[in-house]
């Protein structure tokens, strides 16, 4: 099967374990990832402000692309550019008056009418693959592994992108259960990471993050999985210097969710990034599992 | 008056010039048009052939919203087209060790920060004379990929209308020519050939010839660059200069 795909910039730099390790274990699936020949940021972060059009061009424009490209849907690895497209998606779809002024602003650009479905790489396994194919799929079962799930914000909110109860979701312990891990479901595993806290107000971010790992940790988590570079950065890569701030803080090894399917499905663990993760990450798996 | 002198004679259209009217030849560039309404340029004018950049315009045609632009040596006037020159735009233009550099985006994120300001409004683009997709570049750059960056703005001309334009006030021409610098510099392969031929002149392969050149008159060094070997219009990719 081959399907478009939109990577977002973290993960052409700062991320290329959490693409690198999906293009990867895709493959195995027999899923083909058909990068966009061109594509823009996703904006990052859907704006609030009612009346802010302006930054929704960015996620559009890519939109966009994607019927250019032949396509009526679109796959997300990044949690972040999945929440992004999908809301910019829906003002387009369901607000006239909107996509009138933003496709007129954009006259250079075929007019979009909101019709391309947006997909995060959870819900494209769970609804487009199901989890039976990738547990087929298995080759080194993560036995034994406790991951804590953590959703962060964009997966699950708002609820009209949600790809899951923000409440109580499962789709994150399904796929971790179908590579054979220990799901560690906790309490602040839909909390925010402390985002873009980390630069203006590092110390909210430090609280943030930190009371994510203590919260994994308290519940028997022996390492993290995420889906979004801000919370695999501020859970994850900043952990060293959180635990050096924060007494009594627990380490927890963190992953991609897509480097623990590349790993199960037998790809080479030197290969998949970890040394842009954690510390911790690959020995424990070296440890565990592998 | 004979019907062929009539026949010669230029037909007149009216352009606007910073608003004010002039009649000019029909078949004039904008730059020439503006020379014969009585303008002289001391700058907003290099080579006058399309490659210098000096010479960007933004010009409005009657009833239309839209911006057009052109190099001013290259673009014919239309009737009542109403025009200015854009010669020059202040524009940020970071300084970096060269030296220092590796080739890595993130040396080109610390110069111009203000690239993440980018919200893809794409107004740089449709403002390129050259047809260069500005916005595109900057996306490349912003994820790191100076390759592809390199690529697409290659034919820009430097001549800043991008940065009229930019609503994040970037520079974008400047921040391309420092990723083809480092990108070119350090982040592609050398070429054998180049390094062979640094080698030989570091060896002293040519000092006996330039010696030679030196001792020689102006007129002498002319006769010697006219009568030198010229690569023939058709010649295939072996060809070399004859070495006697």
């Amino acid at each position: 099967m081959k399907i478009c795909y939109y990577p977002g910039c973290t993960l052409k730099t700062k991320a290329r374990n959490l693409e690198e390790a999906g293009i990867e274990a895709l493959r195995a699936l027999d899923v083909e990832l058909e990068e966009l020949e061109r594509w823009n940021c996703c904006g990052v972060v859907f704006s609030l402000a009612d009346d802010d059009l302006l930054h929704l061009l960015a996620p559009i424009r890519d939109l966009i692309r994607v019927k250019d490209a032949g396509y009526d849907k679109v796959l997300t690895l990044c949690s972040m550019c999945y929440n992004t497209l999908a809301r910019s998606n829906l003002v387009m779809k369901d607000n006239e008056e909107k996509r009138d002024t933003i496709n007129s602003f954009m006259e250079e650009e075929t007019d979009y009418f909101g019709d391309v479905q947006v997909m995060h790489l959870l819900n494209f396994l769970r609804d487009e693959i199901g989890w039976d194919k990738v547990k087929e799929q298995v080759k080194v079962p993560l036995k034994g592994l406790k991951v804590a799930t953590n959703y962060g914000c964009t997966l699950t909110r708002p609820d009209e992108v949600g790809i899951d109860s923000a409440e109580n979701p499962s789709v994150f312990e399904d796929f971790l259960a179908a590579l054979g891990a220990e799901p560690i479901h906790f309490p602040a595993g839909t909390d925010c990471c402390g985002t873009y806290q980390v630069l203006g107000n590092p110390e909210a971010a430090d609280d943030a993050a930190a009371r994510i790992i203590t919260s994994a940790a308290d519940h028997g988590a022996e390492a993290i999985v995420s889906s979004c570079p801000l919370c695999e950065y501020n859970v994850g890569k900043r952990q060293a210097a959180l635990l050096e701030k924060k007494d009594g803080l627990t380490e927890l090894p963190s992953f991609y969710l897509t480097q623990l399917m590349a790993v199960a499905f037998g790809a080479d663990p030197d290969a998949l990034g970890f040394e842009l993760n954690h510390v911790g990450s690959l020995p424990l798996l070296k440890e565990k599992v592998l | 008056m004979s019907e062929a002198a009539t026949d010669m004679k230029a037909n007149l259209i009216p352009i606007f010039i910073m608003g004010k009217r002039y009649d000019v030849p029909e078949s004039l560039t904008i730059m020439k048009a503006m020379e014969y309404a009585g303008y002289q340029f001391i700058r907003g004018c290099g080579c006058r052939g399309g490659v210098c950049g000096a010479c960007g315009t933004v010009y409005r045609k009657p009833g239309d919203y839209h911006i057009r632009v052109g190099l001013a040596c290259q673009t014919v006037v239309e009737p009542d087209m109403y025009l200015t020159q854009i010669p020059f735009y202040p524009a940020n233009r970071a300084a970096f060790e060269f030296e220092k550099t590796s080739g890595d985006p993130e040396d080109v994120f610390k110069a111009y920060p203000e690239l993440f300001r980018c919200v893809a409004c794409n107004a740089c683009t449709k403002v390129c004379p050259m047809d260069v997709p500005v916005m595109d570049y900057i996306s490349a750059i912003k994820r790191g990929d100076l390759e592809k960056a390199t690529e697409l703005s290659f034919d820009c001309i430097q001549c800043g209308l991008c940065a009229t334009r930019c609503m994040a006030e970037m520079a974008q021409y400047h921040i391309a020519q420092m990723v083809r610098r480092i990108h070119g510099a350090k982040g592609t392969p050398n070429s054998d050939h180049t390094d062979e031929m640094v080698a030989d002149i570091k060896e002293g392969k040519f000092n006996e010839e330039l010696a030679v050149l030196k001792t020689k008159s102006q007129d002498e060094l002319k006769e010697i660059y006219t009568s030198r070997p010229m690569e023939p219009a058709m010649a295939d990719e072996f060809w070399k200069p004859d070495q006697e």
